[in-house]
């Protein structure tokens, strides 16, 4: 076959591949805000799921994702900060180094799932603290340490050598450097990968199964004892999220209007998680403007 | 007292190792927690063969998944070989399908229209890739099983459905990694192949995937590991029966959907429950290779950055 024809050819396949791409995912996301989106009201919102009844809302479900949400970015974004400054700025090329790369990298890959059995066993049952959120925030965060790890390093080595130098020639120590220089200057890579992070921690669902547990109990929203059971702040409480809500509505609910409430949250889900996304790129495009002066 | 060892630790002399002391505590804390999954998921799920008795044979490569069967009747047998080759069957279909499409795809954004692919298509991609799981799976279940259901029978609980959830699934994944691998080549090596003749596809073909071949394999692996670990999209569409399917329309189990369906009703420490700990030692023994093959088989060859 003659090479111009060929190149054609394959530049048509490039054109429908890519096509189809955007059209699969592209036609998902209409459908989904296209059904879900007219069942968005103030009252689905808030109201509280009903188990066999119509009607009922996703309240306490978007309010637990959010409240864990919260819990787990606690733990994850001191540790990850910390982690990542670690090996953009102290880590020696050595085995200690390579081991915690193959960790990160490891903890990085592991099904959610599995980590859901392991926190069952370690958060759930050793600690004896049942289905809970703060055994739900501690299964996320070894989820997503990981990426929170690697977003804080990627933004710690876009310092330039320059702003570090300088300030060690004024006489600051290393950890005075990295604490009043080089953390301003990666401020706006860490918020974009926060967010970015927690983008996940919304839509998990299969790491909180048997860790947050599937239910929630009835909350009482002017009870602010967090020790309370009925207090929606008690960290000890089981929660369900709303991620874990359109599964268990999907494979195991018994309400008759059940394609309306999985529509719905699906499309409150997916609003939520692209409202991250997009807030990241926008934040962080927008600090490092208002940052740097250009 | 407490004053005086904040000011110690605290003052311009000490900030120094207590910086060093606090990060390298938090980096340690990937290593500890790493080695405490591994630990604890082995010791739980060794003990279907240590506690119950299970052989390793059986437990591999038997199909008599029968938990629950009265000491009368020969007792519990639990052989996991139908949960393995569903689970095998489904991620890898799912990549043979989307490998191709994400390669069109990253190959189009990077090299065939760079100005709008880059500025508005790869942002779209990433921003999909974050879409959660179940949300690939309920639309797999009100669209897709019904569609199947209709169209080319069967009960729609499918390989077929699973497959192709699983497949849009990884798609934004598989495209951005190969998008930031094709990126990373250098401009020099396409700009040579074109000006000693060669066609675009030529370049393509010959020096451009070539040369980004081990991103593009490191991109591969990820989503099927991706495709093989996920459980609740899967679980969803998939129907499972825990027989051995005939045909791409029956229904079928994988491990992951057989641990979120029974982790919850059976007792802990009971045969069945054991079974479903060493399933997910088998999963995590699956991560590691995927990891070893990125790490040791693919990154050898290619360009070096």
């Amino acid at each position: 076959m003659n090479a111009r024809l060929a190149d054609k050819i394959a530049t048509l396949t490039f054109w429908v591949g890519a096509l189809i791409v955007i059209l699969i995912l592209g036609s998902m996301i209409a459908y989904l805000l296209y059904h879900g989106g007219k069942y968005i009201s103030w009252d689905f919102l808030t109201k509280p799921a009903q188990a066999i009844r119509a009607g009922g809302g996703i309240g306490p479900q978007i309010f637990n994702s959010f409240y864990l949400l919260f819990l787990s970015m606690l733990i994850t974004v001191p540790i990850g900060v910390l982690g990542g400054i670690y090996l953009a700025e102290y880590a020696g090329n050595n085995k200690l180094t390579e081991a915690i790369r193959l960790c990160i990298e490891t903890l990085n890959s592991l099904p959610s799932i599995v980590v859901g059995l392991f926190g069952l066993l370690v958060f759930v049952n050793m600690t004896g603290w049942g289905y809970s959120l703060i055994s739900g925030a501690l299964a996320l965060t070894v989820i997503n340490l990981p990426l929170m790890v690697r977003f804080t390093e990627e933004a710690i080595r876009g310092v330039p050598a320059s702003l570090r130098e300088a300030s060690l020639n004024l006489g600051a120590n290393h950890w005075q450097t990295i604490l009043r220089v080089v953390l301003p200057s990666a401020f706006p890579g860490l918020v974009s990968g926060a967010i970015i992070t927690s983008g996940r921690v919304f839509g998990e669902a299969a790491a909180l199964l048997f860790t947050a547990g599937m239910s929630s109990p009835a909350l009482d929203f002017s009870q602010w004892n967090i020790f309370h059971p009925a207090s929606p702040l008690n960290p000890f409480r089981p929660a369900e999220t709303l991620a874990v809500h359109i599964w268990k509505v999907n494979t195991e609910g018994l309400i008759p209007d059940l394609r309306r409430v999985a529509d719905g949250s699906a499309a409150v889900l997916i609003l939520v998680v692209l409202g991250f996304n997009m807030a990241a790129r926008w934040l962080g495009s927008k600090i490092h403007r208002r940052m740097t002066g250009t | 007292m407490k004053n005086s060892f904040v000011y110690k630790y605290l003052s311009l002399r000490n900030s120094e190792s207590l910086g060093r002391f606090l990060t390298t505590m938090a980096a340690l804390i990937a290593i500890v927690s790493t080695i405490t999954i591994v630990v604890f998921i082995s010791l739980k799920g060794l003990s279907t063969f240590t506690t119950n008795g299970v052989s390793l044979k059986e437990f591999l490569f038997s199909t008599n998944w029968l938990p629950d069967r009265p000491l009368a009747e020969g007792g519990p047998q639990v052989g996991v070989l139908a949960f393995i080759i569903g689970s095998l069957v489904v991620s890898m279909l799912a990549v043979l399908v989307s490998a191709p499409l994400s390669i069109a795809c990253a190959v189009f954004i990077v090299e065939i229209a760079p100005y709008w692919g880059q500025r508005f298509l790869q942002p779209a991609i990433e921003l999909l890739a974050g879409i959660p799981s179940v949300v690939y799976g309920y639309i797999g279940l009100s669209v897709l099983v019904p569609f199947i259901r209709d169209n080319i029978g069967g009960l729609g609980f499918s390989v077929l459905a699973g497959f192709l959830v699983l497949s849009v699934m990884i798609l934004p994944t598989i495209v951005s990694m190969l998008i930031d691998s094709l990126k990373s080549l250098p401009r020099d090596y396409k700009e040579a192949s074109l000006a000693l003749g060669s066609t675009r596809w030529q370049a393509i073909r010959l020096v451009l995937i070539p040369a980004a071949r081990s991103g593009l394999v490191t991109g591969i692996v990820l989503g099927l590991a991706r495709a093989f670990g996920e459980a609740l999209a899967v679980q969803m569409v998939i129907g499972n029966t825990r027989v051995m399917p005939t045909s791409i329309l029956d229904p079928v189990i994988t491990l992951t959907s057989a641990i979120t369906m029974d982790m919850g009703n059976t007792p802990m420490g009971s045969l069945w429950n054991n079974a479903l700990w060493s399933m997910g030692l088998l999963l995590l023994i699956m991560s590691f290779i995927f990891i070893l093959i990125v790490r040791y088989g693919v990154r050898r060859g290619g360009i070096s950055r």
